[in-house]
């Protein structure tokens, strides 16, 4: 078993990363458009789609089967059979691998259910280091407007009703992403995450990625010249 | 609890077991790998197609491990039942070394696991005598107990005897590590049996060893609230 960090493949990874209501999935979709256009080989990838494992979480999720535990062992389930098949193959086939949500999302919502911070390290020792990992950083109350103003009924797991914190959907949401922004926030410099200011405006976000993903592309194109 | 390889009469001794212990008046809990509510099903569904990769495979078999901890295990024994399990973490190890994971990381997933009363090793000297048993039992040869996945022969009996003489290997080095109970399972099943109870009753008679021995994990499942998971990684395996 190779662990993090310690992968070498010609492909390139990139992931978004931030609480919901971030922004993040509407970069990435942009970012995907441009380097097709740009005409590289490019494979997307999300949080939650492995095949094995979507309907266990989704009947798991239906009828509240889940303690803080289970609910991280089963996302890690879900996340190495995308990188057994989603991630690791594309890379080493050189392609760019795009991952909407990766292993710090588990990070930060498993250690905001209180599982053992190093615990959720080790479980996830396996998963690839990404080239950039960017975090898309919104204060918690532009955040939480943008998701409750969108959805009007919160999930019962993503308002994190599993903990206890209130009765109230809308209350124990603001909590539960509240602690998942400060384990965001200290990640930064454990993982070196590019953080990205989510209040500017789109098309300026969408710049600046590009810039910092072009610099690893070209890098690319000369070896393979 | 029951370990061992694939074929060599768990279920049986575990039913015959589970009888035994009923008729002397204890209420007894059985339960086995896949059999958990929240990922059994999906995990048989998984292995009905030969895509399932060896680190995905892992990790849904913990999640079905402490699924039924939390939720069957450590409640039954709070409540003082027996808790039989047909497998227990020594199999999912096994199966995870064989294929080449890191055993660090597999042994720091199950750190939460409960150390057992006893491990039960019911062994047999070698494969072939588990391919008798494969026959007899009229299912044939599984793709998974085979090892299918790992690419060791040309055909499923060749890869069935190479996958099980290593699961023997690392059973073995296991058994001597963890201290297993090793039943030689190659006599008939009445004499296998009455070993069995012979070595339950001396544990059962012992006054209070499974009560005490739950008390620190009572911590761990009862509330999600913050912290309560936070000695995740501090109960070693024994």
């Amino acid at each position: 078993m190779i662990s993090y960090g310690k992968h070498q493949f010609p492909g390139k990874l990139f992931v978004v990363e931030g609480t919901d209501g971030s922004g993040k999935s509407t970069q990435l979709a942009l970012l995907h458009q441009w380097l097709k256009a740009e005409g590289y080989p490019v494979f997307f990838s999300e949080w939650n789609s492995s095949p094995l494992v979507k309907d266990t979480t989704r009947r798991a999720k239906k009828r509240h089967l889940f303690t803080p535990a289970t609910f991280s062992l089963l996302h890690a389930t879900d996340f190495a059979d995308r990188t057994e098949r989603d991630i690791i193959p594309p890379l080493k086939a050189g392609a760019i691998v795009l991952a909407d949500r990766y292993i710090y999302t588990a990070f930060a919502r498993d250690v905001a259910r209180g599982c053992n911070r190093a615990w959720v390290r080790e479980v996830y020792s396996f998963a690839v280091k990404p080239t950039v990992a960017f975090f898309f950083r919104a204060p918690l109350n532009v955040a939480i407007d943008r998701i409750v103003s969108g959805r009007p009924n919160l999930k019962y797991y993503e308002a994190g009703m599993d903990l206890g914190f209130s009765d109230d959907p809308e209350d124990s949401f603001t909590m539960f992403q509240g602690k998942i922004l400060e384990e965001y926030d200290r990640m930064v410099s454990e993982f070196g995450l590019t953080v990205i200011d989510a209040t500017r405006s789109i098309e300026r976000q969408q710049r600046e990625m590009r810039m910092l993903i072009s610099q690893h592309l070209k890098r690319r194109r000369s070896r393979s010249n | 609890m029951i370990e061992g390889t694939d074929g060599v009469g768990r279920s049986t001794h575990i039913a015959l077991l589970r009888s035994w212990l009923e008729s002397r008046g204890h209420a007894v809990l059985d339960t086995g790998m896949t059999r958990s509510v929240l990922a059994g099903r999906g995990i048989k569904e998984a292995k009905t197609g030969h895509t399932l990769g060896r680190l995905t495979m892992q990790l849904f078999y913990a999640t079905d491990f402490i699924d039924r901890l939390e939720n069957e295990m450590l409640p039954a024994l709070r409540a003082g039942f027996v808790v039989l399990t047909d497998r227990y973490i020594y199999s999912a190890m096994a199966r995870a070394e064989v294929r080449g994971i890191d055993s660090a990381w597999i042994r720091s997933i199950y750190g939460m696991a409960l150390v057992p009363d006893a491990v039960f090793y019911l062994r047999i000297e070698s494969p072939q005598q588990l391919v008798e048993r494969v026959l007899a039992s009229g299912r044939g040869f599984d793709y998974w107990e085979s090892g299918m996945d790992l690419h060791l022969g040309e055909d499923f009996y060749d890869s069935f005897i190479e996958y099980q003489r290593r699961m023997l290997k690392v059973f073995d080095r296991m058994s001597a590590e963890f201290g297993f109970h090793v039943l030689n399972a190659s006599r008939s099943v009445r004499s296998v049996a009455s070993d069995l109870r012979r070595a339950v009753t001396k544990i059962i008679d012992q006054p209070s060893s499974t009560n005490e021995a739950i008390q620190p994990e009572d911590k761990v499942v009862q509330a999600p609230a913050p912290t309560n998971l936070a000695d995740f990684t501090k109960k070693a395996l024994p």
